[in-house]
C-alpha cells in the first residue's frame, strides 16, 4: 500500500465516512433515470454553490450601508480587477437559479415524482422555491439603486395592506418609519445569514430523502403508483434494471452542470454586471423603477387587476398558491405518473407558462405607463398639419402643450396608455370627442378645468381631422337632422 | 426493574435540565423579541412623527405645484442620502397649501407633477391624479396621500416621518381636505382620530406646537 492510500486508511479509521460515501455513490438507479431530463436538479445545486462562492467573494467588498453600498457597488464594477466580472456572475447567476429551480419543478411535477413516498421531498422543494426567490428579492434590494429603492417602496405598499398587521410588517421590514440605513441592514442579513442557512439546511434534507427514496424511475404510461405496493415494485425495479449511480448516470449531470456554469460565465463575459442604476436618492424622482426580470410578471398583474380586486389579490393569492403547491401531493398522491396520460396537469403547465410569458413580456414595455417625457419630446408629425386650418394647427399645438401624447400615440410615437389617434375621427363623433376630453372616463382624467373652452374647441377641430385618406369621419346622423330641422324651421318661420 | 409509573433518578434530572433550559430560554426571548421589534414599538411611542418646515411662503407662489425636500425627522447614521425625502407642494392661495407625498397611492411609486395638464402621473402602474390630489384615473383606489401642515412664522410646516403607504395608520392622517389654519387643520385631525390613543399621544405633542 502507497504512503496515499495509508494516510486515506489514517484518516478513514477516524472519520470513517469510506463506506457511507461509496454506498451513496454506487447506489442503483432505474437505467431509464440516466436521462437529460434528470439534470436540473443537480444544475441547480450547482448554481447554487455558485452563488455561495461569488457571494463570500462580493462579500469582500460590499459595504451594507445606506450611504455607502452604492459607491461600494461602483467600486467593484470600476475599481477592484475583475470585481466587475465577480457581480456579473452572481447577478447572471441568480437568474439562472430561479430559472433552473423552476425547469426542475415543472419536470418534476410532469413526470409525478411528487407523489408517494416522494411528498415530503416536493413539500421540502417548493419551500427552496420560495427562499430562491426570497434570496432574488432581497439579493436585488442589496444593489442599493433607485430601483431597489423604490422596488422596497411597492414591497412596503403591498406589506401595509394586511389588515391589521399591516403597519407592524411595514416597520419590520424597513426597520424604521421609512426606507433607510436599518432597511439595507436587515435585508443584508436576510441574505448573507438567514435566507442562505436555511437553504442549505433544506438542501441537504431534499437532497437527503432523494437517496433515501431513490430517484423516480421514468414514469411508464399505465404504471399506477398505489400505497400498498409502490416500494415494493420501485425495489424490484433498481434490482432488475439499476445500474449505480456513479458512473452510469452522473456523467450528464456532469457535463449539464458544466455547461450551466459556462453559459453563466459566457452571459457574465458578453452582458456584464447588472446596475447599479442611478444613486438611491429619494429626492431625484425622475425615475421609472422596474423589479428584476422574475419579478417583472408580478409588476405586470399589479398594472392589469382591477383595483378593487388588487388587495384581495395580492393577499389571498400567494396563499392560495403556496397552499395547492404544498397540498398538491396530497390531492393526487397515488395513481397515474406520466404526462401522457394527464392532460390536465400539462395544460395547467402551459396555461401557467403563457401567462407569466405574457405579463413579462407586457412588463418590457409597460404600455400601461404614460410616457413621462413625451411632451417635450415628440412634436406633432409633420402629415399631421398639412392642409390644416389656423384652428386646427391651434388644436395640435394643445394636444402637444397639454401633453395628451403622454397616453395617446399619434404616428406611432407616443405612450400606450390610452388608444392611438391617428384614427380617432372615425370612433368618435364631435359631440363625443368633446365630452371625452372634458369629462374623461374610461381610465382618461377629465380636462374640463385644465382646458379654456377655446382650447377645447381647437383640440377638438384637429382631432375630427385625424381619419384616414378616403375614410370619412364619424358623425352625428340624427344631429344633422336635427340641426337642419331646425334650420328649416327658421327659415321657415317668417313665412 | 422500575415500572412505567415510576421514574427514575437520572430521568428525573434530566427533565429538570430540560425544564431549566426551557426556562431560561424564555427568559432570553423577551429580550430578543424587544429588540427584534424595537423599530415597531418606537413607532408606538410616536417618535417618528414631528414637524418639519420645508420653506418660506414666499418660496412657493400662488396657484402653483412645487417640488420640496426635507431630511426625515428620525435618521440613523447610516441613511446617507436616504433620509432625505421628497414633496409635492401646492400653494392654492394666501396661506392655503396642499403638501402632497411624492409617493404614488397605489405602490409607492414617486409621482411626477405636469402643470399643463394639471395632473399628477406615475410612471410605475399609470396612477393620475388631478392638481388637488384626488384620484384621476388608473390603479390607485384614493387620492394622493397629504400631509398635515401649518403656516408658522412664515415656515410652511409639515408632519412627516413615515413612509405612507395604504394601509398606515397615519395614512388616515394624510389626505384630510382641510387645506386652512393650522388649529383647524389640528382640530379636524383631532375630530377624527381621538379614539386611538397613539394619535392622542400624537395630538398632545402638536398643540404645544401649535
Amino acid at each position: 500500500m502507497g504512503v496515499i492510500g495509508q494516510i486515506g486508511q489514517w484518516f478513514d479509521r477516524r472519520l470513517q465516512l469510506a463506506n457511507p460515501i461509496r454506498e451513496v455513490v454506487e447506489h442503483p438507479v432505474p437505467r431509464n433515470t440516466a436521462s437529460w431530463f434528470y439534470v436540473f436538479g443537480s444544475a441547480a445545486l450547482t448554481v447554487f454553490l455558485l452563488q455561495l462562492v461569488t457571494g463570500i467573494l462580493l462579500a469582500l467588498i460590499y459595504v451594507p450601508s445606506a450611504g455607502e453600498a452604492w459607491s461600494s457597488l461602483q467600486a467593484l464594477n470600476h475599481d477592484v480587477t475583475l470585481g466587475w466580472f465577480i457581480r456579473a456572475m452572481h447577478g447572471w447567476g441568480s437568474n439562472f437559479m430561479v430559472a433552473i429551480v423552476l425547469i426542475h419543478m415543472v419536470q418534476v411535477f410532469l413526470f409525478g415524482a411528487y407523489k408517494f413516498p416522494r411528498e415530503l421531498t416536493w413539500i421540502v422543494g417548493v419551500f427552496l422555491l420560495l427562499m430562491t426567490l426570497g434570496m432574488a428579492f432581497t439579493g436585488q434590494v442589496l444593489r442599493f439603486d433607485q430601483d431597489a429603492y423604490w422596488g422596497l417602496g411597492i414591497g412596503a405598499s403591498i406589506a401595509s395592506r394586511v389588515p391589521i398587521a399591516g403597519p407592524i410588517i411595514v416597520k419590520l421590514m424597513l426597520g424604521g418609519p421609512i426606507i433607510a440605513g436599518a432597511t439595507l441592514s436587515r435585508f443584508f442579513a436576510l441574505h448573507v445569514f438567514v435566507i442562505p442557512g436555511m437553504l442549505i439546511g433544506f438542501v441537504c434534507l431534499h437532497l437527503l430523502m432523494v437517496l433515501k427514496l431513490g430517484i423516480n424511475e421514468w414514469p411508464m404510461p399505465g404504471r399506477l403508483v398505489k400505497r400498498a405496493t409502490y416500494e415494493n415494485e420501485y425495489h424490484q425495479l433498481t434490482r432488475k434494471d439499476g445500474a449505480p449511480f456513479v458512473p452510469y448516470a452522473v456523467w450528464k449531470d456532469l457535463f449539464f452542470a458544466a455547461f450551466i456554469l459556462l453559459a453563466v460565465a459566457a452571459c457574465a463575459l458578453y452582458f456584464g454586471p447588472f446596475g447599479p442604476t442611478g444613486r438611491p436618492d429619494p429626492t431625484v424622482i425622475q425615475t421609472a423603477p422596474k423589479p428584476d426580470y422574475f419579478f417583472l410578471w408580478l409588476y405586470g398583474l399589479l398594472s392589469y387587476l382591477p383595483p378593487s380586486m388588487e388587495t384581495p389579490a395580492l393577499l389571498i393569492g400567494p396563499v392560495v398558491a403556496i397552499a395547492f403547491l404544498i397540498l398538491l401531493p396530497f390531492l393526487s398522491g397515488e395513481g397515474e405518473k406520466s404526462w401522457r396520460r394527464r392532460p390536465i396537469a400539462v395544460l395547467t403547465v402551459l396555461l401557467i407558462a403563457i401567462i407569466l410569458g405574457t405579463l413579462t413580456h407586457l412588463a418590457g414595455y409597460t404600455p400601461w405607463s404614460p410616457h413621462m417625457n413625451a411632451w417635450s419630446g415628440d412634436p406633432v408629425p409633420e402629415q399631421f398639419l398639412h392642409g390644416r386650418t389656423a384652428l386646427e394647427r391651434r388644436g395640435a399645438l394643445v394636444l402637444q402643450v397639454k401633453q395628451c401624447r403622454n397616453c395617446h400615440s399619434l404616428g406611432e410615437s407616443g405612450g400606450q396608455r390610452g388608444p392611438a389617434l391617428d384614427s380617432v375621427a372615425v370612433r368618435l363623433t364631435q359631440d363625443q370627442l368633446i365630452r371625452q376630453v372634458i369629462q374623461g372616463g374610461g381610465n382618461m382624467p377629465a380636462y374640463g378645468k385644465s382646458l379654456s373652452p377655446a382650447e377645447t374647441t381647437a383640440l377638438v377641430a384637429f382631432l375630427e381631422t385625424l381619419h384616414p385618406r378616403g375614410q370619412a369621419p364619424a358623425r352625428d346622423a340624427a344631429r344633422d337632422i336635427a340641426l337642419s330641422a331646425d334650420k328649416d324651421h327658421r327659415q321657415g318661420a317668417p313665412r | 426493574m422500575p415500572n412505567e409509573n415510576t421514574i427514575s433518578r437520572r430521568g428525573l434530572f434530566m427533565k429538570l435540565g430540560i425544564l431549566f433550559n426551557g426556562l431560561i430560554a424564555t427568559a432570553l426571548a423577551v429580550p430578543v423579541a424587544r429588540f427584534l421589534l424595537s423599530s415597531v414599538t418606537r413607532g408606538r411611542a410616536s417618535a417618528y412623527l414631528s414637524w418639519v418646515p420645508l420653506g418660506h411662503v414666499s418660496e412657493f407662489p400662488e396657484g402653483e405645484t412645487r417640488l420640496s425636500t426635507f431630511r426625515n425627522p428620525y435618521v440613523t447614521p447610516t441613511d446617507g442620502k436616504t433620509a432625505e425625502t421628497a414633496c409635492w407642494v401646492r400653494r392654492v392661495e394666501g396661506e392655503q397649501f396642499q403638501v402632497f407625498a411624492i409617493n404614488c397611492a397605489h405602490l409607492g411609486c414617486p409621482v411626477r407633477w405636469f402643470a399643463q395638464s394639471g395632473l399628477f402621473m406615475c410612471p410605475c402602474h399609470g396612477g393620475a391624479y388631478y392638481r388637488d390630489g384626488s384620484r384621476a384615473s388608473g390603479p390607485p383606489e384614493r387620492g394622493l396621500f397629504e400631509y398635515p401642515y401649518k403656516v408658522q412664522d412664515g415656515m410652511v410646516t409639515i408632519q412627516a416621518g413615515e413612509l405612507p403607504t395604504p394601509g398606515a395608520p397615519t395614512a388616515s392622517l394624510f389626505g384630510k381636505k382641510a387645506p386652512c389654519g393650522a388649529r383647524n387643520e389640528l382640530v379636524s385631525i383631532e375630530s377624527k382620530l381621538s379614539a386611538s390613543s397613539e394619535t392622542n399621544a400624537l395630538l398632545r405633542k402638536t398643540k404645544t406646537w401649535a
